[in-house]
């Protein structure tokens, strides 16, 4: 086998990893030639959310481990590639060349019940996944005040003025059941 | 400490978690010289934050580990569990106490029952804290519960709550710690009584195996771990101590034993076996808001029927209709509203007939676009303590992974048939429930990513009066091994279908005068009736009788 272009490109880590995380929660293309990113969702997902700064955060322990996982996924890609019959692709990394559907296939290969490395790739994905409805790298109010693509989504609620979140709200105060017929005056069942 | 020197002290308490930091008092009350060793660090209010960044006290005071089938989650700070808990004290059902699992006869010891943990129940009750619920206090999403649960024909109770509700701000951040010292955590009674009493807590100190002495006593070894990074060893030494305390939580106690057996003598077989993770199982719905209003007549006051699951305090109602001592054991379980933060909170969540991934991909961002209109639902049920450990880690109770919290445990725990049922049951409840009228679409979290889960562990080295089956006999003394007790969550038989920590608690108040005794027949002058860490001593002169028996 001839040497793989893949391993002269100067961003294959990025290419690779921006393309699992891209898996996890899809995104919109950041511009038209956008390979790492499939484009079959509107708004940010994983990869505009910061996927690539919380796997390389020392706090998560992932980061030693990245060049050896982004080698394998390569590898998964390219046995998922030929089992299908797709053709190569010498631009971007095999991962990043799979069509959407064959990523997801590929994900949900490496993350099932009983596969042998379940671990490291539900790891990658777990982390890849906090990036997107935690923000894990910032802290939360900074990624608030950004718009911070998942957590906007979700329409995180914003804190007070000293970054404390307080909800005077919070209650219909009102019965809205019957309650257990053997409640107890302390609350609990007899 | 001189070169050469050994340190000594009365009692070693391994954890300051319930188990921990209740002995820990009435020992130091007493006359004890107490020393308590926690692996966590030492956070008070103002550390506790509100953020999900890595390295802020969500991963600081928090663990996650990962086993083979069982994800465990707990505390790991100075106030333990305490510290991370939700707070809701309901005492465990009559019905538990008689259960029988799959081994044939009742798990718990003879001398325990419903009415034999009750004045234990008010000491805990007294002393916390534990307030009465109302449904002034209970939150939108607990309201929510409630009014489905009603539709439904089914009733739904406020759950009672170590919880200042006159402080509380419902801010929902509680996992990492409550910045407003409304969740009355062992921060703020039992802890600082102890210290009061001359106790000494010593954070970052990580037990990794106890050895035995000549004369009968047992030296503690330890390591101590950075602040930041936990998994970095800064140093370790070792306490000689009369008496041991294990109290590291369900998931690391009968680590420390196991890994202790070399130099202790053979353990008994319970170590480490019959965990249960307390049946514990998570579905959530996304809410109808339209339904919200037009069935159960939900109104915010400002035209939003619901859209309020981040507001709150965790759980604050369940419905208790299956928690009846009249149906088969295993099908018996709590339904309660629940909130987990974003992360841990929402990842399993599944997406409502996906055909295609159904915990990532586009369908999952879809969801997580409703996720205001998100309601969890936490089945507790009565799971068949299937959960075993393996040989222990290097150090500590699980492989470091993160810096902080994440971490691969040992535990593999495949659930049996009878645990299965009790989860398909409560599923299928919750379903009935929630989808009646189209209210909600409502699915479980997937056991495929990371296997069951567990926010509270329990029975890892249990009490019981069958040597065959328990580790621990009535008093809480290690079979085979005198002078070492064992007070936090492992020692509770088997799961309860309701929250854990008041009955943690009440077993921990429990065999505080068993462990006097122990103390007084090796020379230690210490004596038991210490009142509330308030002050308070109604709960003192309802447990007399006991305690006295006890010390004879």
């Amino acid at each position: 086998m001839e040497e793989s272009s893949v391993e002269r490109a100067p961003d294959v880590r990025t290419l690779t990893l921006e393309a699992f995380a891209d898996t996890v929660i899809p995104g919109e293309k950041r511009w038209p030639g956008d390979r790492a990113i499939a484009g079959v969702s509107t708004g940010g997902g994983s990869v505009q959310a910061g996927a690539l700064a919380v796997l390389e955060m020392p706090e998560g322990g992932m980061a030693p481990a990245l060049d050896d996982v982004v080698a394998a996924l390569n590898i998964h890609a390219e046995h998922h590639r030929d089992r299908v019959g797709l053709p190569t692709d010498e631009e971007v990394p095999p991962f990043t060349a799979l069509p959407w559907a064959d990523r997801t296939a590929v994900l949900n290969v490496l993350t099932a019940v009983g596969h042998p490395e379940k671990e490291l790739w539900t790891g990658l994905a777990l982390f890849c996944y906090m990036a997107f409805d935690t923000g894990a790298h910032l802290p939360t109010t900074e990624a608030l005040a950004e718009g911070h693509p998942g957590l906007t989504l979700m329409r995180f609620e914003t804190p007070d003025a000293d970054g404390l979140w307080r909800f005077p709200d919070y209650s219909y105060r009102r019965p809205l059941s019957k309650l257990h017929p053997d409640t107890l005056e302390n609350g609990s069942l007899k | 400490m001189t070169a050469g020197s050994v340190e000594s002290t009365d009692v070693l308490i391994i954890g300051s978690g319930f188990g921990g930091s209740i002995p820990a008092y009435h020992l130091a009350a007493g006359g004890a010289r107490v020393l308590v060793l926690e692996r966590g660090p030492w956070l008070a209010a103002e550390e506790f934050d509100h953020d999900l960044r890595l390295g802020t006290s969500s991963t600081r005071v928090f663990e996650f580990v990962v086993g083979q089938g069982m994800s465990v989650l707990s505390g790991n700070c100075v106030g333990g569990g305490s510290v991370v808990y939700f707070a809701a004290m309901p005492r465990a059902p009559r019905f538990v106490f008689d259960r029988q699992g799959s081994i044939g006869h009742r798990l718990w010891p003879a001398a325990i029952t419903r009415d034999a943990l009750e004045p234990w129940y008010e000491r805990v009750e007294e002393a916390l804290p534990i307030s009465q619920a109302s449904w002034d206090t209970t939150t939108y999403a607990g309201g929510l519960w409630a009014a489905a649960c009603d539709h439904a024909g089914r009733t739904c109770n406020p759950v009672p709550a170590a919880v200042d509700s006159d402080l509380c701000t419902n801010c929902n951040w509680m996992m990492s710690g409550c910045r407003f010292d409304a969740k009355r955590s062992l921060l703020l009674n039992y802890l600082p009584a102890a210290l009061e009493h001359g106790a000494e807590i010593r954070p970052l100190h990580e037990v990794q195996r106890i050895t035995r002495l000549a004369d009968g006593g047992y030296r503690v070894h330890y390591n101590t771990v950075d602040e930041v990074d936990y998994r970095v060893v800064t140093g370790g030494g070792t306490v000689d101590a009369k008496v041991v305390i294990v109290a590291a939580g369900a998931g690391a106690t009968p680590v420390i034993l196991q890994r202790s057996e070399p130099a202790l003598g053979t353990m008994p077989h319970a170590v480490g076996r019959y965990f249960s993770g307390n049946g514990e199982r998570l579905n959530t719905a996304v809410i109808d808001e339209d339904k919200a209003r037009d069935l159960l007549g939900l109104d915010r006051g400002d035209g939003r029927a619901y859209q309020a699951y981040q507001i709150g305090r965790g759980p604050t109602v369940a419905s208790w209709d299956r928690l009846d001592g009249s149906r088969p054991e295993f099908e018996r379980y709590s339904l309660e509203q629940l909130y987990f933060p974003p992360g841990l909170g929402t990842v399993l969540a599944q997406v409502p007939g996906a055909d295609g991934p159904s915990w990532f991909g586009p369908g999952k961002k879809e969801l997580l676009r409703d996720w205001k209109s998100w309601l969890t639902i936490f089945t507790m049920s009565e799971d068949d303590n299937e959960g075993v450990f393996g040989a222990p880690p290097p150090t500590g109770n699980a492989n470091r992974f993160s810096q902080q919290m994440f971490g691969f445990g040992t535990i593999s725990y495949e659930p049996t048939d009878n645990t299965l049922r009790g989860w398909e049951k409560s599923d299928a409840d919750v379903r009935e429930i929630l989808e009646k009228d189209g209210l909600a679409e409502v699915l479980p979290w997937t056991n495929d990513v990371i296997g069951a889960y567990t926010v509270h562990p329990l029975a890892s080295c249990r009490i019981g009066d069958d040597p065959a089956t328990s580790a621990l006999d009535d008093r809480h003394e290690l079979r085979g091994h005198p002078g070492i007790f064992v007070t936090d969550g492992s020692a509770v038989p088997a799961g309860l279908t309701v929250n854990p920590a008041f009955t943690i608690a009440a077993l921990a108040e429990r065999a505080v005068p068993g462990i006097v005794a122990a103390l007084r027949e090796r020379g230690v002058q210490v004596v038991y009736g210490a009142p509330s860490p308030s002050g308070a001593a109604g709960g003192r002169r309802a447990t007399r009788e006991f305690a006295r028996a006890a010390a004879r």
